[in-house]
């Protein structure tokens, strides 16, 4: 708490400095031509539930984002980094979220070096053919949906061409995506059928040799009209660890995914469809029952506007599981058995209020298969042109403690958060 | 004979000469005024925004333009520089005459490119009194004219959409300037008949030739509240390419927009 009150301090500093924020903004760039600008935010979240494995507090953490950029002649360079202090796991520290240069050494090819955060394909917090690194953990706790995607460090390549754009990345050291460990929230054990938390955390086999354990995403994508077709690529491995080895360690097993994406306008709102086929190199067509299977993914979307200054969108998406009676065969007696197809359904409303100075929403998750669901209400309101208190919840249901979803019932959480934008 | 075709065809030119153009002229002249100059434009946009209880906020942003044929198809970029939080965010459009306008946004916290339903363009553009319409322009087609009245220095054009359920107001009265077919001023009525929201241009400049809006003022009467808009670093004729309003530039905000 007394970090909380630290901070409080300091926004009551802030606020009449603004003035003399902007005037020392315009100072730096008018001497060095560096933009800057960022945020100072404190965010505090609880469990609506006891969980036994974890702490009341879900989320208790002060942020400092100090974005920079710089315009060369021949390119530009951005320096964007958080400074924190999180009470959950009492760590202080700092990350980059970018630290990139962006140039042209071709009139038609742009290349960014460095560290990024990369997006692609057309789901709304739904995945396929996006394979860049995600953070569940903040998106599960009610961190800014921005920190849903993580930094990765990579080499883009873009090239434009009459016929088709191609976009190539290259991670040369794999990223994987933060997953629910325990550390912070619970998860479901299938070893021993239980829930699990800060206790009992897997072992992981790390996947870090630069080289090696590179990742490759291509994209060639080109609009036909209004309509925006896009194929995609990839060769890496699994995000999460999706596989165990055999005396029990998390691993990333390899995969590719090969894909495709289609957006176009459609009955007075936006439609997409995507698909991809996962094919998971070590599953050993199925009859490897530590590691996940291949898949087939597909996705269907459409969003229009239902009423004024009102937006709802509605997603439907599919897992389906290749090599199902392998995987069947290959499992030990009483082990508990995955659905050979997963299915999601989203909804997402929007509402804008006051001038578009207050925002609730609603994004919502439900999985007809696994009968569970994950609930996303949010209310935000801009105070000022600097000023931004939310608060919202992360509310998990489900009646199996083995289903995607369900898993995370004990972590069902409400948060709030103040923020200052100079 | 031919002496009497020739007097004709001249009393003809002549009394056409001086009588007011016809109204669909007018009205395509404005347009072309409003938002056609020059075959491309740059413009950066301050809005300050008032409530009813006079607090206020403001939006800084570039507009980049592109025409494709004048009156016809265009394209449009937008970068926000003020407040804070949105600076740096993009927004593309390819308005169509014909068809329901393209419309992408560009978050750059998540690298995400949004595609956006274009379905209620008389939507609020930013939170301001401006509609997404006001800065893009309404299709002369949407709407029929007659002349209500002609002053000394305007035409007064009253304008009844085709297509009622689909706008809020039951007609809108323009004053077009006689000179230089600016609209400076324009008056809307809701279904009831009363006025409930004014545009006045409250300054413009002649630049590069095109006479140009330099500060305007919408006012939303039911609510109090309303919006002045500044225009400056107006430039026409900068040879922007075709290719800039493409997702490449959403992603990668060129130098045009971000100066």
């Amino acid at each position: 708490m007394k970090i909380l009150k630290t901070i409080l301090c300091i926004f009551i500093f802030v606020q009449p400095a603004q003035a003399s924020m902007d005037d020392i903004k315009d100072h730096l760039y008018a001497t060095t031509g560096i933009d800057l600008a960022g945020f100072i935010e404190t965010r505090y979240g609880m469990r609506t539930q006891n969980d036994p494995h974890q702490k009341d507090e879900s989320l208790a953490e002060v942020r400092l984002q100090v974005d920079l950029a710089k315009d060369l002649d021949w390119g530009v360079v951005k320096l964007k980094g958080d400074l924190f202090h999180d009470e959950v796991t009492f760590e202080t520290g700092g990350e980059f979220r970018e630290f990139s240069l962006l140039f042209s050494p071709l009139n038609n090819m742009d290349i960014k070096l460095g560290q990024q955060i990369l997006t692609w394909g057309t789901g709304d917090m739904l995945f396929i053919n996006d394979l860049f690194p995600k953070d569940w953990q903040a998106f599960f706790i009610g961190r800014d949906d921005e920190y849903l995607k993580a930094p990765a460090n990579a080499v883009k390549t873009s090239l434009f061409y009459n016929t088709a754009n191609i976009d190539f990345i290259y991670t040369p050291t794999f990223e994987p995506s933060e997953y629910i460990s325990g550390e912070r929230l619970s998860f479901w054990n299938p070893l021993n059928g239980q829930l699990g938390g800060q206790n009992d955390q897997f072992g992981l086999e790390k996947r870090n040799s630069t080289g090696r354990d590179s990742e490759y995403a291509l994209r060639i994508f080109k609009n036909v009209g209004s309509i925006e077709l896009a194929l995609y690529g990839y060769h890496g491995f699994w995000k999460t660890p999706e596989g165990m080895t055999t005396n029990y360690r998390l691993r990333y097993p390899r995969l590719s995914v090969y894909g495709g994406s289609l957006r176009n306008q459609l009955l007075g709102g936006i439609g997409h469809l995507e698909t991809g086929y996962y094919y998971s190199r070590q599953s050993d067509n199925g009859k490897d029952p530590l590691t996940r299977n291949d898949e087939v993914r597909f996705l269907a979307g459409f969003e229009r506007e239902i009423g004024k200054e009102l937006t709802a969108s509605v997603q439907y998406y599919l897992e389906w599981m290749q090599d199902y009676s392998n995987y069947e065969n290959s499992l030990a007696p009483g082990t508990t058995k995955k659905d050979e197809y997963r299915s999601v359904l989203t909804l997402r409303l929007t509402k804008l209020l006051m001038n578009q100075n207050l925002t609730l929403s609603f994004f919502g998750y439900y999985s007809p298969s696994d009968d569970d669901a994950y609930l996303r209400p949010k209310a935000q309101y801009k105070m000022t042109d600097n000023w931004r208190l939310e608060a919202g919840g992360n509310i998990f249901i489900g009646k199996k403690l083995h289903t995607f979803f369900g898993q995370f019932e004990d972590n069902s959480n409400a948060y709030m958060g103040l923020r200052y934008n100079y | 004979m031919r002496l009497s075709i020739l007097l004709l065809s001249i009393f003809f030119c002549t009394t056409t000469s001086f009588a007011a153009p016809e109204v669909s002229e007018i009205i395509a002249k404005a347009n072309l005024v409003s938002y056609y100059n020059g075959d491309d434009g740059r413009s950066q946009v301050e809005m300050r925004i008032t409530d009813s209880q006079n607090r206020t906020r403001t939006r800084l942003f570039t507009i980049l333009r592109k025409d494709e044929t004048d009156g016809g198809n265009q394209f449009y970029y937008v970068y926000f520089k003020r407040p804070s939080d949105i600076r740096k965010t993009t927004f593309l459009v390819h308005k169509h005459i014909t068809t329901d306008d393209d419309r992408w946004l560009y978050l750059p916290g998540l690298d995400l490119v949004k595609r956006i339903a274009a379905s209620d363009k008389r939507t609020s553009f930013m939170g301001s009194q401006f509609f997404y319409e006001d800065v893009s322009g309404r299709s002369p087609e949407d709407d029929t004219h007659l002349l209500e009245e002609e002053t000394a220095d305007n035409y007064i054009i009253k304008n009844t959409p085709k297509r009622p359920d689909e706008v809020e107001f039951s007609s809108y009265s323009v004053w077009i300037d006689k000179g230089s077919f600016l609209p400076v001023k324009a008056e809307y009525f809701d279904k009831t008949g009363k006025k409930y929201r004014t545009m006045e241009v409250l300054e413009s400049k002649t630049i590069q030739g095109f006479v140009t809006v330099t500060k305007s003022k919408i006012s939303d009467l039911n609510s109090g509240g309303s919006t002045i808009a500044t225009f400056s670093k107006i430039k026409y004729d900068l040879g922007l390419e075709k290719s800039l309003f493409t997702e490449r530039y959403l992603r990668r905000p060129p130098r045009e927009a971000r100066k």
